[in-house]
């Protein structure tokens, strides 16, 4: 997702920002996050890139309001002699596809520079994928000499100023020490040559996705034509960015015209503006929306988001990255028809409620242990890295990257509750507290490593002692119908001889009095006994 | 005696008979005469002055005494005291070498050496200490010897410039403490004078016992109560607060007649993403968004249904497009911790045969973010999660379903707004209006499965309603907590006087 902002004063050239106006424009599913006397800042969706452009947005939000009827036609002229780029087979595996267009009679001044490359960094940092999927480069025509050749070469044979540098620099150097070599060296790695765009003489043009030649790739006020070209690895993709971008550059008032490209023996030309039209059925759309629509209504709605419509058929705007099924216009329908105007029902469908069994049984444990005056505790699922050290566990399971200092997926209930008790040593006592909740393993054999994603039991108490636990293990299995029994054994964090197993069927958890050693650890003050149990084990036990 | 008097002797409790007796001494003489410990005493004289009998007075008062450093500096003298000494005897010395030999931690050696400075004694010339303090300037005390040796002392006591002097050693580390010291004292009032030194005789029963029911007549009487009277506060068991909350919105999916789901925590790229027709280069997928777990495969479900999501991703199925690019395997058997809970409706559209449907099913429970944690921002938070299947079934009724939910939950006014996300189509953001705030709410997206989501799972295109919005925020607002970190925080203070979730 995006946010843009506008000035408002060039928006309101187009469009009065009235009350009505910025209720229709969050019916039509761009929210605003502020707005003041000089500015605009809006929400983009990720399906609708089109709209990132003051431009784009004005097209869909006069659409919207009815005052431009369905879908805008923009005139694209046939490429003059040279407009030509040619595509090297070096680029095949590294970044295979460019599309490209040239735009003239630009009278660009600074607002119009920086709304430009403001489009250009929004459509990077979205449709683009950082980038990856698609880069743009925009160069003054002037400053180059057409055809144009997409190649890729050894990074030891590039070298030219980038932009916001003064000296010529290598293609290595770049990766880094340029901002933007820095941040998108990666996309570049393992390739033994990069991609550049050339002119007729040979100079660089760009090192595509990275960055533009201070001399051949800076626009400025003089500007007044552009070659533009998109490159990736989604022809598709780079196609509907270029329509983005053209279109922008039509409304600045723009002449558009398109090249040839030559990929070997095939030839393509771009822009291609040819709209797509797909076949919609009333039924459907009424059967999705819960409406009564007529083809007539089609007629009116569909206009208001920027399509044409015949008899049955849509005609679907070249910008638009986002219509892969019949349901996106549908759903296009129902933002023109206003989602406030939709009535909700209840549908009269008869199911039978059920909750699962395991939900029951916690109830019913939750409920025995709060009889016993027990204080229910509910904590994060990951510990800190300070904490595993304090209670090692060898099965414990690291998360990637996390932001904060908890990284691991918690093995047991024990290493919350004795935080807990931690940080609550200054409260009432006696604390007397249960909580339910999941445990994570890794189960190691000699192939393979999975997860295991467990529920248990904790209650803990302080201060206590081994008998007043027990007494609790023997009041709730008693209730729940289970039969066990204890076996001594001893565990790292209990006393020895103060510890045992509980075994129903298979061992299902342990008891005991935690050792001083470990509350010292945890800076703990008073006793505290402990009795944990896998509420798996039990599930299975209650039929 | 009057029939007021009477009254309030019927209410004394025997421990405030018991001092009544000695009322014209003393605290101290009261607890020695009465032999009752010094907290039941102030609490029958707290009882006294709820029946208008005595007023008590509270003072306070600040003792200042020697820290434990203090304690040693005044048997050793301050630190400045012994460089100021050194000085006298090496009237220009270099730093490091005043440091040495005047045997001060480095800290001390810092502190006195400011201090002579602002006193003007010394001067401090090319890394050498210069004195050029007076004779009489040196043999004199300081202030701050004269407070040390004056302690302990009452605050209100001290001199102006002992004051000063004061401020001076509050600054530096242990030197002094202060202590402040609480005073009851009480008086009278007229009812007390009336009162005071009687020896007040009952025989009214005070404790029920069973002698007492056994052998009972009404020639008896009850000593009086004093019901204003503040009892010690209790606590008992009870539910966290975050899953009282839970179960409510339970209950109303189960009235609505829905079957709650459970499903896995950690899940694979496939189900919490890939089933869910979310492209593999989508952002959210990205490390920076989700927690990905280290060195772990996931395993995929059958051929059958990976082969169909493949298809979906690559070319589309049944009248899609697709997102056209190479689908791989790898990058669904990643690991994650679900980032919602819409992989467990995912997987439960997976399991339903022909003969389930129509079904409504739910599920409450964690999700999770890799994010910072702070007020706003939280890594693991609750989604109530739902979907509806029935080839009937249309968008109204979803917004229908979404509405019955909210106002179960105290929400009257609810908007839905376009929004978007990869899974459904058409999609809504759900807000809801505060009436308190008067502000609307933004609780989370809902919307009708696309067929890209539904066909591989189910087999076919049957419509599915889907929801999964986040809970924390509804629960943070009934409870009036501004830091979400508080919600799981385990306060037993708070949670003990949490009030109950009562909608």
């Amino acid at each position: 997702m995006a946010n843009v902002k506008f000035t408002r004063s060039e928006l309101e050239k187009s469009i009065k920002l009235t009350s009505d106006v910025i209720e229709k424009i969050e019916l039509f599913g761009v929210p605003i996050e502020s707005i003041t006397d000089t500015e605009i800042e809006i929400e983009v969706l990720p399906n609708r890139p089109d709209l990132l452009s003051i431009q784009g947005f004005i097209r869909a939000v006069n659409n919207y309001l009815g005052k431009e009827k369905g879908l805008k036609k923009y005139k694209i002229n046939k490429p003059e002699k040279n407009y030509k780029v040619f595509i090297d087979s070096e680029v095949k595996n590294i970044r295979p596809y460019t599309a490209c267009a040239i735009a003239s009679n630009l009278s660009l001044d600074d607002e119009k520079i920086s709304s430009l490359i403001d489009l250009q960094e929004k459509l990077h940092s979205t449709l683009g994928r950082k980038r990856k999927k698609v880069a743009i480069g925009i160069y003054p025509l002037e400053k180059i000499s057409l055809p144009i050749t997409y190649t890729a070469l050894s990074p030891d044979k590039i070298k030219f100023i980038p932009l916001e540098f003064d000296k010529p620099l290598d293609a290595g150097q770049i990766l880094q020490k340029h901002p933007a070599g820095k941040e998108y060296a990666h996309l570049l790695e393992n390739f033994s040559k990069y991609p550049v765009f050339l002119d007729s003489k040979k100079n660089i043009l760009s090192m595509p996705p990275i960055i533009n030649s201070n001399e051949t790739g800076r626009i400025t006020n003089e500007t007044k034509s552009v070659f533009i070209e998109c490159s990736g690895s989604d022809f598709n993709a780079l196609k509907k960015t270029l329509n983005i971008i053209i279109t922008t550059l039509a409304d600045m008032g723009g002449k558009i015209f398109s090249m040839e490209l030559i990929y070997g023996k095939n030839k393509e030309i771009t822009p291609n503006l040819e709209t797509e039209k797909i076949k919609i059925s009333i039924d459907n759309i009424n059967s999705l929306l819960g409406l009564n629509l007529k083809d007539k209504d089609l007629e009116n709605l569909l206009p208001k988001m920027g399509y044409n419509y015949n008899k049955g058929k849509v005609e679907i705007p070249p910008w638009r990255i986002d219509i892969l099924h019949e349901v996106d216009i549908i759903e296009d329908i129902a933002i023109a028809y206003g989602y406030n105007n939709l009535i909700p029902q209840m549908p009269n469908i008869s199911t039978l409620a059920e909750e699962t069994k395991e939900s029951r049984i916690k109830r019913k444990i939750a409920e025995i242990l709060i009889g016993l005056g027990l204080l229910e505790t509910s904590s994060y699922h990951l510990i800190k890295g300070d904490e595993k050290n304090k209670i090692r566990s060898e099965s414990l399971i690291e998360l990637e990257n996390s932001k904060t200092e908890y990284k691991f997926l918690r093995p047991n209930l024990l290493i919350p509750a004795l935080r807990i008790l931690t940080e609550n040593k200054d409260n009432d006592y006696p604390q007397k507290i249960f909580e339910i909740g999941k445990v994570f393993l890794l189960e190691k054999n000699s192939s393979e490593s999975k997860v295991s994603e467990k529920e248990n039991l904790i209650i803990y108490m302080s201060p206590s002692n081994f008998t007043e636990i027990k007494q609790i293990l023997d009041y709730l299995f008693r209730l729940l119908g289970i039969k066990y029994s204890l076996k001594e054994s001893s565990h790292s964090s209990l006393i020895e001889g103060r510890s045992a197993l509980i075994n129903a069927n298979s061992n299902i958890g342990y008891l005991g009095d935690i050792h001083p050693k470990i509350l010292q650890d945890w800076n703990i003050k008073m006793p505290v006994a402990v009795l944990e149990i896998s509420l798996s084990n039990i599930y299975e036990l209650i039929n | 005696m009057s029939n007021q008097m009477e009254k309030i002797i019927e209410k004394l409790s025997p421990m405030e008979r018991k001092i009544i007796p000695f009322l014209n001494l003393s605290i101290e003489e009261i607890e020695q005469k009465s032999s009752l410990d010094s907290v039941s005493t102030l609490r029958a004289l707290k009882f006294l002055e709820n029946k208008d009998i005595i007023k008590i007075k509270k003072t306070s008062k600040k003792i200042i005494d020697l820290g434990t450093n203090g304690i040693y500096y005044k048997n050793n003298h301050l630190p400045e005291r012994k460089l100021l000494t050194l000085l006298e005897q090496n009237k220009t010395i270099s730093l490091q070498e005043a440091e040495k030999l005047s045997k001060l931690s480095e800290n001390e050696f810092k502190v006195s050496l400011g201090i002579l400075k602002n006193k003007a004694f010394i001067e401090i010339k090319n890394g050498k200490i210069v004195l050029t303090a007076k004779k009489e300037e040196i043999t004199k005390k300081f202030l701050e010897e004269h407070l040390i040796e004056m302690l302990p002392i009452e605050e209100s006591k001290l001199a102006p410039e002992s004051k000063h002097a004061l401020e001076n050693l509050k600054r530096r580390k242990n030197i002094v403490e202060i202590k402040e010291l609480n005073l009851v004292e009480f008086e009278l009032t007229s009812i007390g004078q009336k009162l005071a030194g009687k020896e007040i005789k009952s025989d009214l029963i005070e404790e029920l016992t069973p002698e007492i029911i056994k052998n009972w007549n009404k020639t008896k009487k009850f000593r009086t109560y004093d019901i204003q009277s503040p009892v010690p506060s209790i606590s008992g068991g009870k539910k966290h607060f975050v899953n009282e909350a839970i179960e409510y919105a339970k209950r109303i999916w189960l009235d609505l007649g829905f079957k709650e789901m459970s499903g896995n925590m950690i899940e694979t790229g496939f189900w919490n993403f890939d089933a869910l027709f979310t492209a593999q280069d989508h952002p959210a997928r990205e490390m920076q968004d989700t927690f990905f777990i280290k060195d772990i495969e996931g395993v995929l479900p059958s051929k059958e249904i990976v082969s169909n999501v493949k298809k979906a991703h690559e070319k589309g199925i049944e009248g899609s497009k697709g997102w056209g690019y190479e689908w791989k395997e790898k990058e669904a058997k990643k690991v994650a911790l679900r980032t919602h809970t819409t992989c467990v409706s995912a997987r439960t559209l997976a399991s339903l045969k022909p003969s389930d449907l129509p079904a409504k099913y739910f599920i409450i429970e964690k999700v999770f973010r890799n994010e910072t944690l702070d007020w706003k921002h939280g890594f693991e938070f609750y989604q109530t999660e739902g979907i509806v299947i029935d080839e009937k079934v249309n968008f109204t009724h979803l917004l229908g379903f979404l509405k019955e939910f909210y106002k179960k939950m105290g929400f009257d006014k609810i908007k839905l707004v376009p929004s978007y996300f990869a899974y459904t189509e058409p999609s809504v953001e759900v807000q809801v209006f505060h009436e308190g705030r008067k502000e609307w709410l933004e609780l989370g997206g809902a919307g009708v499965f696309r067929p890209e989501v539904t066909i591989p799972l189910l087999g076919k295109n049957v419509r599915v309603l889907a929801w999964g919005q986040g809970f924390d925020r509804i629960i943070t607002d009934y409870y009036k907590i501004k830091d979400l970190r508080e919600l799981y925080s385990n306060d037993l203070k708070e949670l003990r006087n949490k009030k109950a979730w009562i909608k």
